[in-house]
């Protein structure tokens, strides 16, 4: 079984994305954040409590909406922030943005921006650890808009034909853009594909982030003591829009309100109230605004990045154009 | 003749419905373009007007619907594709290069393929390295292929009602930050563009500027201000890159003897290696300047902003071109 960490923890890491998220709305409204910003603001119980699952050196790879992957890592706010921001001290120097965010570090290997081209590539890093017998697991996060792509399925073929230490993990918000799940996916169960491919599958509805340290824990350690992958469907929803063009006309705000009654984060917070008390919440609500706050201002006086940072980010050496 | 003034991406409307009503072969497929009413509204209205049995929401697999467009095109109808941006063509990459270029060919002749694939191209603002390809340099390699690229509301208008009407496959190459430009366009649902012939968008006569989409207003900005300088510049609008109005360059460079190249995308092997390669050996008597290109940095796109200004074409670098082809400093 894994083991779950203090829901305080979680709790703090949860909070963390959500303030992040909102200060970055903020500011992309203020116009210091450009392009396309994905929030994750809603879905943070699925990056906590996965990254609660792992190990410090597995591999994690998402899509665009990567912020809250980022910042479950480890990542600091900071340089989460100051990357938004296009600032040189950002996680990859101003140059990937919002949607590109990486820590090799933390083995955060990025958020990706074409829907289904970072699951070959995960089946890459699992394939790697096997290789090695490294004992590393990788894990993939994509959304249920992926699965009518061919990568989706190649990736699917080759992890359960080569038995790789991959979870995949679908998290199902329900829309892919405006799109309505009934609209695109003939099958609106997403695990019914683990079946053809041959691999375990296990669904179920967000609410509880000690919850899918334990569900998705259980497709981790199978990944790791027997090698063999796991798709897993958690069921959620994304607070906001699509991204921040988006007006949202697709969905009432009945629905959007229903669901928001239901935020993993809420709960969380109410369990950690009940087992330890208000102030132990509201210290670490203190805490986390005060980290928040300090990344917006570390991400306003950071310098931007200069042009001499192009050329060695495209080549390792020096090259003849 | 009668002029409605609109958006461009109201005019990309404009053609498609009113072919979509002249042919009940032509239909519409692409991400978002139904009830979303396009990512970036080109086709707002469009699923009211047509039902769902012609303005098609797909799922997103781009290789999918471009593969099952290019058959439908191949027993007759007249697919237009819509990617959400011409980025997520990559995906599609193999049907249309090695399906929709090569089924004229491979079928001796016995098949056509009919079909539009359109999208917006290039960068946009910040979106970074993976959503801001000019995927026009790796298409208009292909034989097969027709690739055009406009930069006004009648251009687009018209070039996409030729372009629904031709019988090979067309790829239409949009720009976001061109969407919401304003112009003129014909009130005549039979007025169409030609492919193969360029716009002088500019008259001048000490240099030229030779671009198409979204780089022709950098030329004409740029113009402007060289006209300050008493420099007076000469902007082509090619309008279409494949085919390529040879004759169109010849006659420019035979005016100005100077040529700068602006295009958004790379300078390797890309399109405006092509102009140059036309020019010098079309032309070679009349230039008194090498060819200069002036193109996206050989980098991929960054996300920060001053550096993609860096990147893309802007117009101090258009004028500096300019000054290093007229030996103006
Ligand atoms: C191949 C490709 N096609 C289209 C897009 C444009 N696009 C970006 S996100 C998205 C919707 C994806 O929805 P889903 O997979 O459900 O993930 P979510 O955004 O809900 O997290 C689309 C169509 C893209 N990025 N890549």
């Amino acid at each position: 079984m894994t083991n779950v960490p203090e829901l305080a923890a979680l709790y703090r890491k949860m909070q963390l994305i959500r303030r992040v998220e909102e200060e970055a709305a903020r500011a992309y409204a203020q116009g210091k954040i450009g392009g396309f910003l994905h929030l994750y603001i809603g879905q943070e119980a699925i990056a906590v409590g996965a990254d609660a699952a792992l190990r410090p050196t597995d591999y994690a790879l998402t899509t665009y909406r990567d912020h809250g992957l980022a910042l479950a890592r480890g990542m600091s706010a900071r340089a989460l922030m100051a990357e938004l921001f296009g600032k040189a001290t950002g996680a990859c120097q101003g140059l990937g943005g919002s949607m590109h965010v990486f820590d090799a570090e933390r083995r955060m290997l990025g958020g990706y921006g074409i829907v289904g081209g970072h699951l070959p590539l995960a089946t890459g890093t699992a394939f790697a650890s096997k290789y090695r017998g490294d004992g590393g697991v990788t894990i993939c996060f994509f959304g249920e808009g992926s699965v009518p792509i061919g990568e989706f399925h190649e990736a699917m073929t080759l992890a359960s034909l080569w038995k790789l230490p991959i979870v995949f993990v679908c998290e199902n918000n329900g829309y892919a853009m405006g799109t309505p799940i009934d609209r695109v996916l003939p099958v609106h169960e997403v695990t019914s594909h683990a079946v053809s491919y041959g691999i375990p599958s296990d669904r179920f509805v967000v609410e509880c982030v000690r919850e899918v340290v334990t569900r998705i824990g259980a497709a981790v350690e199978r990944a790791r003591t027997e090698s063999t992958p796991t798709l897993v469907e958690c069921l959620t929803y994304r607070f906001r829009g699509h991204s921040m063009s988006d007006p949202g006309k697709y969905r009432t705000s009945e629905e959007v309100e229903a669901h928001k009654r239901r935020d993993p984060l809420v709960r969380a917070r109410a369990e950690l109230v009940a087992e330890r008390g208000e102030a132990a919440a509201a210290a670490i609500d203190a805490e986390i605004e005060a980290e928040v706050a300090d990344a917006v201002a570390f991400s306003d006086t950071s310098p931007e990045p200069t042009a001499d940072v192009l050329e060695p980010t495209t080549y390792a050496g020096p090259f003849a154009r | 003749m009668q002029m409605t003034t609109m958006r461009l991406r109201e005019a990309l409307r404009a053609a498609m419905v009113e072919e979509m009503e002249r042919d009940p072969e032509v239909f519409l497929l692409g991400e978002e373009v139904g009830h979303y009413q396009g990512a970036y509204k080109v086709t707002e209205g469009m699923l009211a007007r047509f039902g769902a049995r012609r303005v098609i929401d797909t799922p997103i697999a781009e290789s999918g619907f471009a593969g099952l467009a290019i058959g439908a095109a191949m027993v007759g109808m007249r697919p237009i594709v819509e990617f959400m941006t011409w980025n997520f063509s990559a995906v599609a990459f193999d049907q249309i290069i090695n399906n929709a270029a090569k089924l004229r060919q491979m079928s001796g002749g016995q098949l056509k393929v009919p079909i539009v694939f359109r999208a917006p191209n290039g960068s946009a603002r910040q979106v970074g390295s993976q959503h801001s390809h000019a995927m026009e340099h790796f298409y208009a390699h292909v034989p097969g292929l027709k690739c055009i690229a406009p930069a006004t509301p009648a251009d687009a208008y018209g070039m996409l009602k030729t372009a629904i009407r031709d019988d090979d496959p067309v790829l239409l190459f949009e720009s976001e930050t061109l969407y919401s430009l304003s112009g003129d366009v014909p009130d005549d649902p039979s007025f169409t563009v030609p492919f193969g012939v360029a716009r002088v968008a500019r008259e001048g006569k000490d240099v030229s500027l030779i671009s198409y989409s979204r780089a022709v207003h950098t030329c004409l900005e740029a113009a402007e201000q060289l006209a300050k300088a008493g420099v007076d510049a000469e902007v082509i609008d090619l309008r279409s890159l494949r085919p390529l109005d040879e004759a169109a360059l010849v006659a420019a460079v035979s005016k100005t003897h100077r040529a700068v190249v602006v295009h958004e995308g790379w300078p390797y092997g890309g399109v405006g290696a092509e102009l140059v390669d036309r020019v010098q050996r079309l032309a070679f008597d009349q230039l008194d300047a090498p060819v200069l290109r002036v193109c996206f940095l050989d980098v991929p796109m960054p996300y920060n902003a001053a550096l993609e200004r860096l990147v893309i074409p802007q117009v101090d670098r258009v004028i500096e071109a300019v000054k290093s082809v007229t030996y103006a400093r």
